[in-house]
């Protein structure tokens, strides 16, 4: 009930005033608590978290749904009235009603019913347009609540998401930590999710932080968020992976700074080094996966993650995106194509050795001695990200 | 040695493909057969096979094609039921700690059957067949303009719902979702047959659905009486072209990326994979491409639908006209320019997004007009509340909800936090259930006694209504509820035992759903044997305002002795209006086209291609595909096409129908 007195709080000045703030005082929110009565009785055993969320970016998008439904409710009542009131009054019982067979065309009436939505659509499109830029996903958040803009020079937390086969790697590059099946973060400070997948397409859901984005193999999604309330909330995954789908659940923990500190100090001394070969093992399809802490993990994977080569062998997208860019094979030959490699090879880890490139018919011949040696002779990159990060961007020769 | 052989002779078959450990499923079997065998018995006994191959399997009658595609829908209805109440059983029972009954291989494939079979192969067929049997008798044709492709893609249809039917019982079904979005659909996530089945299901199905388009294209733009005009056409004429053109503008997409996707699967491409410079993100395009149109495909028929039920039951001239075939014609061309608000949360930017969100907004825009321009054809009417004008209260109230939760779902913020969870799939059931399926409800009632001469006896008529609305209420309403409380789709297990009350509301729901659909057939049972009493002599049972109602119930063989001639949009109540008398003499032969087997055949030889590739089976891949061109070119050489209808026995089938109606009077 107090719940769902905040989600009414909270939307009725804004369908009134976009402009006034959420801060109202007591009479106002008695009023306010009659008018959703109705709703509220129905739906008092239930916890609406998208309508009442704990973190500012999806309390935006819960006052959102409130505000577009209150006014597209503006022409739908009154439409669903005028339903039963005219079935009602022109039914063929009544003899007292009007009956005009051949009354087929107005031109006033004409202009009202396509104006009328048309007018509504305006001011909804107009919403539409602004919200969408204001929390789209990818751009940094420019405040943490409503009255709280984002201090300048605040370091926002990165986290790094794979959505695994399935189970969810969240990836502390700051802490150098990592965990399986739970995340943590500080109330308050904006998190900044980097977001992949290592084999099939699943959705990053927290409902009480923000809104959902897809988590893709190949690609790099990012989603900014913060958390206001301290507390255990729920995330999965929302879009359906395959047989393990239903247990791919996380704990997302909302804590306090000292709480956060004291997590990440559990985690770090937990032991366990995630590299990659624990990774490969991880990444093995299991289902119901209990939490796990990793003390250490490669600074490195994550990004060879979304250029699929954690594997040994393989060469990463972005090298032969890299290489692409230069003209491949033709405008630089074997030689500089071999160079972008060494000085950019982005699996990078120490104990890589480049596998370097051939023509096609060394990889012919590669392929036929050891089968698993010459991994994507070409590939173009896919990104959703915008830009790669600097290390992946070859300097333009 | 022998490995070798069976491989050849069975491709991937073998015994294990048979999933008789599956106790459900092994019980499923045994009652098909069952049915199977009393049904095969009952047409063998009473000496019918001939009829049926000869009248109706052969036949290239519209009207007959119309029937047999909506028994196909109302057949696969069942089936589709059946797994919506699994799916509703399994989500009530599995909480704390519960696995429910379905493992997930099994819950996996029912709830991709579910959305697969209700789309293709229950409201496609349902549709086409209203179009197949009510367009030609609207614009005074005597047929379609390609009688036996008609034949034809019926019986692709039928292929394609066969071909998904076996995988109940040889093999599996995808695993997939209804869509079917690598890389889960690849050959690395999904190396089984399932995701075959779909492809080949429904690659058989849409060379049906794409040639029954091209054919009612041509048959509303050629084949129209003289008089009437573009504009002069009924409104459910009007909304048949539309879907026409947009299911021949839109099915080849989805042919072209399913052929994408299988040459993943069977050649070793790479379109749609993560590696070798694959793009999972443009299947999801493409698919979509299609996808979107497809649900107009679905609604802009029962759209014209209502526009019909409401002006003839409300004895009214229909309201705005003119703004109702622009409204219609404007939905055709947006319904291109929306496709991506299906996956706003993959990731697209903030303009894209919001440049979708709008187009998609926009589109609300005329479907509005429509419900406005109904409810003024109410105004100062003398609304009859018989069955049909039912559907369309229930679908004028429950509709405007749906495109309300739809437009919300257009904003992409908003989208974000409902996207995938069961807001979204109470959006969709809400509009496909209270828009489309209500619809085919109405037309079902308002055209019935034209095809068959008698009515559908109210009584169960109105159980059926009565359940089937509420029904839907209970089964929806909570998904809406548990959207916002965050629950997502497709889930076979639960944690928050406080969801759980909101499944079981929703459960039995389904369960009033289920007696609304046992009230519809036991309604069919009653009226054929009730048929004496609720007969209709005078083909116009509903004062009805279009050319279908001038003519006799059933209409005969030729539709009309004499081409009408038109003068007013509702052409029927001009006629009635102006005295007009019925022609008794004058009659001439009349031209007609010839049944054909060549349909059913090439639709037989295009499953088993079907099957055979699924399986691997490569002889018999390449047995059917010659079989196939050799059908088809011998086809072309058959010349017994056509023939005349004699004139006695026009005169024979006129004077039987002056009889009724003076008989009547």
């Amino acid at each position: 009930m107090d719940k769902l007195s905040n989600v009414g709080a909270r939307l009725l000045p804004l369908a009134l005033s976009p402009k006034q703030t959420f801060d109202t005082g007591p009479a106002l929110s008695r009023y306010r608590a009659i008018a959703l009565l109705p709703v509220m009785a129905a739906l008092s055993g239930c916890n609406l978290v998208v309508l009442n969320p704990a973190g500012d970016v999806a309390s935006q998008q819960g006052d959102l749904v409130v505000i577009s439904t209150l006014l597209m409710l503006l022409i739908i009542v009154p439409v669903m009235a005028l339903t039963v009131l005219f079935a009602w009054r022109y039914r063929q019982s009544n003899n007292t009603a009007r009956y005009e067979p051949d009354w087929d065309h107005s031109t006033q009436l004409e202009l009202v019913i396509w104006a009328a939505p048309l007018l509504i659509i305006i001011c909804l499109g107009a919403i539409t347009w602004v919200t969408t830029h204001k929390l789209d996903p990818f751009r940094p958040l420019d405040r943490i609540a409503s009255d709280k803009p984002v201090a300048a020079g605040a370091k926002p937390l990165d986290v790094q998401v794979v959505a695994l086969d399935w189970k969810w790697l969240f990836v502390y590059p700051e802490y150098g930590i990592a965990s399986v099946n739970e995340m943590a973060a500080p109330v308050d400070r904006q998190i900044r999710f980097s977001l992949t997948a290592s084999s099939v397409m699943n959705a990053f859901y927290v409902p009480a932080l923000a809104g959902m984005i897809y988590t893709m193999p190949g690609m790099e999604t990012k989603l900014h968020a913060v958390i206001n309330e301290p507390g255990t909330y729920k995330g999965f995954s929302s879009n359906y992976s395959g047989a393990g789908f239903s247990h791919m659940r996380f704990n997302f923990l909302g804590l306090s700074n000292q709480d956060f500190d004291g997590w990440v100090s559990k985690v770090k001394s937990s032991g366990g080094s995630l590299d990659r070969n624990a990774y490969l093992a991880l990444e093995k399809p299991s289902e119901a996966v209990p939490v796990q802490h990793f003390g250490t993990v490669d600074p490195k994977l994550f990004n060879a993650v979304v250029n699929l080569c954690v594997r040994p062998g393989t060469m990463c997208m972005s090298d032969m995106a890299a290489i692409d860019r230069a003209g491949g094979l033709n405008a630089g030959g074997k030689a500089s194509a071999d160079a972008i490699l060494r000085a950019n090879t982005l699996a990078g880890f120490p104990d890589t050795q480049p596998t370097g490139l051939c023509t096609v018919a060394e990889a012919v011949e590669a392929a036929a001695n050891s089968g698993a040696a010459v991994q994507r002779p070409t590939v173009t990159p896919i990104s959703a990200s915008a830009s790669p990060a600097g290390p992946l961007r070859l300097a333009n020769p | 040695m022998l490995e070798t052989l069976t491989t050849f002779l069975f491709g991937r078959l073998s015994l294990e493909s048979f999933p008789y450990h599956e106790p459900i499923v092994v019980a499923t079997f045994f009652a098909v057969m069952l049915g199977g065998i009393a049904l095969v018995a009952a047409l063998s006994y009473f000496k019918l096979w001939g009829y049926l191959w000869k009248e109706w399997f052969t036949t290239v009658d519209h009207k007959r094609i119309g029937i047999m595609y909506m028994i196909l829908g109302l057949i696969m209805l069942l089936r589709g039921f059946a797994d919506a109440i699994m799916m509703r059983a399994q989500q009530a029972i599995a909480f704390n700690g519960s696995e429910g009954y379905l493992n997930s291989h099994h819950f996996d494939q029912v709830f991709t059957a579910h959305g697969v079979i209700m789309i293709f192969f229950v409201a496609m067929p349902l549709v086409t067949g209203l179009m197949n049997y009510v367009v030609p008798l609207q614009i005074g044709a005597r047929d379609v303009s390609f009688p036996f492709l008609n034949n034809f893609s019926f019986w692709m249809t039928v292929g394609g719902a066969v071909l998904i039917m076996a995988s109940l019982f040889i093999g599996e079904f995808a695993r997939t979702g209804w869509l079917a979005y690598p890389p889960l659909s690849g050959l690395e996530a999904s190396p089984d047959v399932g995701v075959d089945y779909y492809i080949w299901a429904l690659q058989v199905a849409g060379v049906g659905t794409t040639l029954s388009g091209i054919n009612l294209i041509c048959t509303i733009i050629k084949m129209r009486a003289p008089g009437m005009t573009m504009m002069k056409m009924p409104v459910f004429t009007w909304t048949s072209l539309c879907t026409n053109v947009l299911i021949v503008a839109s099915f080849p997409i989805l042919t072209a990326v399913l052929v994408l996707l299988s040459l993943d699967r069977y050649v070793g491409t790479h379109f749609f994979t993560n590696d070798m410079g694959g793009n999972p993100m443009m299947y999801v395009n493409l698919i979509w491409i299609w996808g979107h149109p497809e649900v107009y495909i679905l609604i802009l028929p029962c759209f014209g639908i209502f526009s019909e039920v409401t002006s003839t039951f409300t004895g009214k001239k229909l309201f705005g006209y003119t703004s109702m075939v622009y409204a219609t014609v404007v939905i055709t061309i947006l319904s291109y320019l929306v496709w991506l608000h299906h996956f706003f949360t993959m990731g697209s930017g903030a303009s894209v997004n919001s440049f979708f969100g709008i187009t998609t907004m926009i589109i609300s825009i005329p479907t509005g007009a429509k419900i406005f321009n109904w409810l003024f054809t109410m105004y100062r009417g003398r609304i009859r509340f018989e069955l049909p004008m039912m559907w369309t209260i229930a679908f004028m109230l429950t509709f405007v909800i749906g495109g309300m939760t739809g437009v919300l779902l257009a904003v992409p913020p908003a989208d974000f936090v409902l996207h995938n969870s069961l807001f979204l799939i109470a959006h969709f059931h809400n509009v496909i259930i209270g828009g489309v399926l209500f619809g085919l409800f109405a037309g079902i009632y308002y055209w019935w006694p034209k095809a068959f001469g008698f009515r559908l006896d109210p009584f169960w008529g109105k159980m059926s209504f009565w359940f089937w609305v509420i029904g839907f209420y209970f089964a929806f309403m909570p998904l809406y509820v548990l959207g916002l409380m965050g629950v997502t789709r497709r889930l076979r297990v639960f944690e928050d035992p406080s969801l759980q009350i909101w499944f079981q509301i929703a459960a039995f729901g389904a369960v009033l759903i289920a007696l609304g659909i046992g009230s519809f057939l036991i309604q069919i049972a009653v009226s054929i044997l009730k048929r004496k009493q609720l007969v209709d002599v005078t083909g116009d049972p509903w004062h009805g305002r279009t050319l279908e109602w001038a003519t006799s119930s059933p209409p005969p063989d030729y539709n009309f002795a004499f081409t009408p001639v038109i003068h007013d949009n509702d052409a029927w109540w001009d006629m009635k209006k102006r005295g007009y008398v019925r022609p008794l003499e004058g009659f001439r032969p009349i031209h007609m086209p010839s049944n054909t087997g060549a349909g059913i055949i090439l639709a037989g030889l295009s499953t088993a291609l079907g099957f055979a590739l699924i399986w691997h089976i490569w002889w018999l891949a390449a047995v059917s595909f010659i079989g196939l061109l050799a059908v088809a070119i011998g086809h072309t050489f058959n010349y017994n096409r056509d023939f005349h209808i004699p004139v006695d026995e026009v005169v024979r089938t006129e004077n039987e129908r002056t009889r009724l109606l003076s008989g009547q009077v």
